[in-house]
């Protein structure tokens, strides 16, 4: 199932991963041969079959009482921030400068 | 052999600082050519080391057990506390995906090079309370993702058996450190046969627990459903003994399951005698190396010979495992490793627009085994291809764990080999994904069945080691070690039994 270099770049938009022009004709080629190998998928009757989306039967959400507990100093969850001030995380602007995400 | 180490340190027949600083000497010593460890905490390791001889030392003076009497400081007494615990002086390694306060953990990943957690895991938080040492965190393959240990972004590890052949992965340098004798003991993820596989090619003692046995809190996530973290040990008394503490419900983690958990080495003695056995015939046919299959074969006769019944069964859908396995975790990574985006921890590059700045840090951050499988997850979520692709793969899924719970109702165990070749070569995959996935055909089917299962050394085939692998039903942890521990009792004499004591 081949992949053409413009799925690869809508996929790599939608997961914010920038490729390089060299790397996008290699992923479509990899990606295909992958995607090849899972039409095996196919062969299997699955009607009627409830899909897994928990390893284990019976286990419910669990619940617990709603009540504070000690969690991390504002200090050190900022810790490992690239660009802060004070506590706050500071990334570019977002949004047009003249319109009004600013 | 922990517990002889423990019980030695407790009697003060050995000092845990001369156990620790052994270990560093060793890994001094070895690891410029092994490439273990990705950092070292030796400094605190020796300062714990010191405070546990003293506690120990103190306690002994009383000549009573070590807990100290009650009304003393905090901090005595939960050294006092650390000084009683079954692991008390005993050094251990972590893989570096698992959360250690004031400690480097990297994933072995550029985006997370500069990364120290504020928190310790679970699993670490439980070994520092059973007096357990940690000397260091350990070598993977990035995120978790490969099967040789040579998708670190920082360097390969190499097979301590032979330092031309990959150690196996993503729990690369947590095996082979255990295999070179660098540390007693480490911790390993599992996703989809990353502890087993490398204790196979390093010829070592590797578990994968049941899904939700041991709380994954602090274990970076790579694919949820099926990551668990497990122990690598020298032998399954160890095992055991690493399972006891590390084991549990935890509050803190949503998938962790209330089931008590059993005083595993109590069962180590018992008889296997009568114990029914099934060996899936798709993991004995094509595939798998004739000395692999030879190696397993042997390993079925002695236990035959210990009394179990050995029949052969089938797991039919075994075949469709790897497909559905390569479209879950990667689904479930691209969505777990949304959060590294440059804006709360980690690597930034920066750039005009925020949308820009996510899309280049992540480009510089992930090697490109972590791409690839961001790409193959998001295409297998996104609109249009969810059902074709996400969807079918979990609705085989359930199939796979049909097999098992049928399966189960037949026989107490199932044993196959844990890799259907032996360690490779370094480079001899790397270039073909496809080629690379294959290392993990025998062990994925546990992970999307949640079951728990081990890899223990169970002969050789080309002068390197050949891994069983012993699986069983949900929470029969204790059966599997009974297994495990009567089949190594049972080749204690075996002559690459011999050979592997000789090489360490």
């Amino acid at each position: 199932m081949p992949i053409s270099v413009r799925e690869v770049e809508h996929v790599a938009w939608l997961a914010r991963l920038e490729l390089a022009g060299e790397e996008k004709q290699a992923m479509a080629e990899q990606l295909g041969r992958i995607l090849d190998y899972m039409q095996k998928l196919r062969e299997v009757s699955t009607e009627d079959i409830p899909p897994t989306f928990h390893a284990l039967q019976g286990m419910t959400t669990p619940l617990r009482e709603d009540r504070p507990e000690p969690g991390l100093h504002p200090g050190e969850a900022l810790a490992g921030a690239p660009d802060r001030v004070g506590e706050l995380f500071r990334v570019p602007r977002v949004g047009d400068a003249d319109g009004d995400g600013a | 052999m922990i517990a002889q180490a423990a019980d030695a340190i407790r009697k003060g027949e050995l000092r845990a600082r001369e156990l620790v600083e052994s270990c560093l000497s060793r890994i001094a010593g070895l690891d410029g050519l092994l490439g273990c460890f990705l950092s070292l905490d030796g400094e605190r390791a020796l300062e714990r080391a010191a405070r546990i001889d003293e506690e120990l030392a103190r306690a002994r003076q009383r000549g009573a057990g070590a807990a100290g009497p009650g009304g003393m400081r905090a901090g005595t007494r939960e050294a006092a506390a650390e000084a009683d615990g079954v692991l008390a002086g005993v050094p251990y390694a972590c893989k570096d995906n698992i959360c250690t306060r004031g400690l480097r953990t990297t994933c072995a990943s550029r985006i997370l090079e500069e990364y120290v957690p504020p928190y310790d895991a679970t699993v670490v938080h439980r070994l520092a309370r059973a007096g357990a040492i940690l000397v260091g965190k350990t070598n993977m393959d990035e995120f978790a993702m490969g099967s040789s240990g040579e998708n670190s972004a920082f360097f390969p590890t190499r097979n301590p058996r032979d330092t031309t052949r990959v150690p196996g992965g993503s729990s690369s340098g947590s095996a082979a450190a255990v295999a070179a004798g660098l540390v007693p003991f480490a911790l390993g993820s599992d996703t989809g046969g990353s502890v087993r596989q490398p204790a196979s090619f390093c010829g070592v003692v590797g578990m994968k627990p049941t899904y939700g046995r041991v709380s994954r809190y602090g274990l970076v996530a790579f694919a949820s459903s099926l990551d668990q973290i497990g122990p690598l040990t020298l032998t399954v008394e160890d095992c055991a003994l690493v399972m006891e503490v590390i084991a549990g419900h935890d509050p803190r983690d949503a998938t962790s399951a209330q089931v008590s958990v059993p005083n595993y080495r109590e069962a180590l003695g018992r008889d296997v005698g009568g114990l029914r056995l099934g060996v899936p015939r798709e993991y004995m046919g094509e595939g798998i190396e004739p000395g692999v299959r030879e190696a397993v074969n042997a390993a079925l006769r002695v236990f035959s010979d210990l009394g179990c019944v050995v029949e052969e069964c089938s797991l039919p859908h075994t075949e469709y495992a790897l497909a559905v396995y390569y479209l879950v975790a990667p689904a479930e990574a691209s969505s777990n490793l949304a959060r590294y985006d440059g804006v709360r921890y980690g690597l930034r590059v920066d750039a005009g627009d925020i949308t820009a700045m996510y899309s280049r840090t992540r480009r510089q951050g992930f090697g490109p085994e972590v791409r690839r499988r961001i790409m193959l997850g998001t295409y297998a979520l996104s609109a249009g291809y969810y059902d074709a692709y996400y969807l079918k793969a979990q609705r085989v899924r359930t199939l796979v764990k049909r097999d098992f719970e049928q399966a189960f109702s037949r026989y107490d165990l199932l044993l196959a080999p844990t890799s259907p070749t032996v360690a490779f070569r370094l480079g001899e995959r790397t270039e073909d994904p496809l080629s690379m996935y294959m290392a993990d055909v025998c062990t994925i089917p546990v992970n999307l069945a949640g079951i728990p299962a081990i890899s223990i050394p169970c002969g050789e085939s080309e002068g390197l080691p050949v891994g069983l692998q012993i699986m069983g039903p949900p929470f029969a942890e204790v059966t599997i070690l009974q297994a495990a521990h009567a089949f190594e009792q049972a080749t204690a004499g075996a002559p690459w039994r011999k050979r592997e004591g000789e090489r360490r």
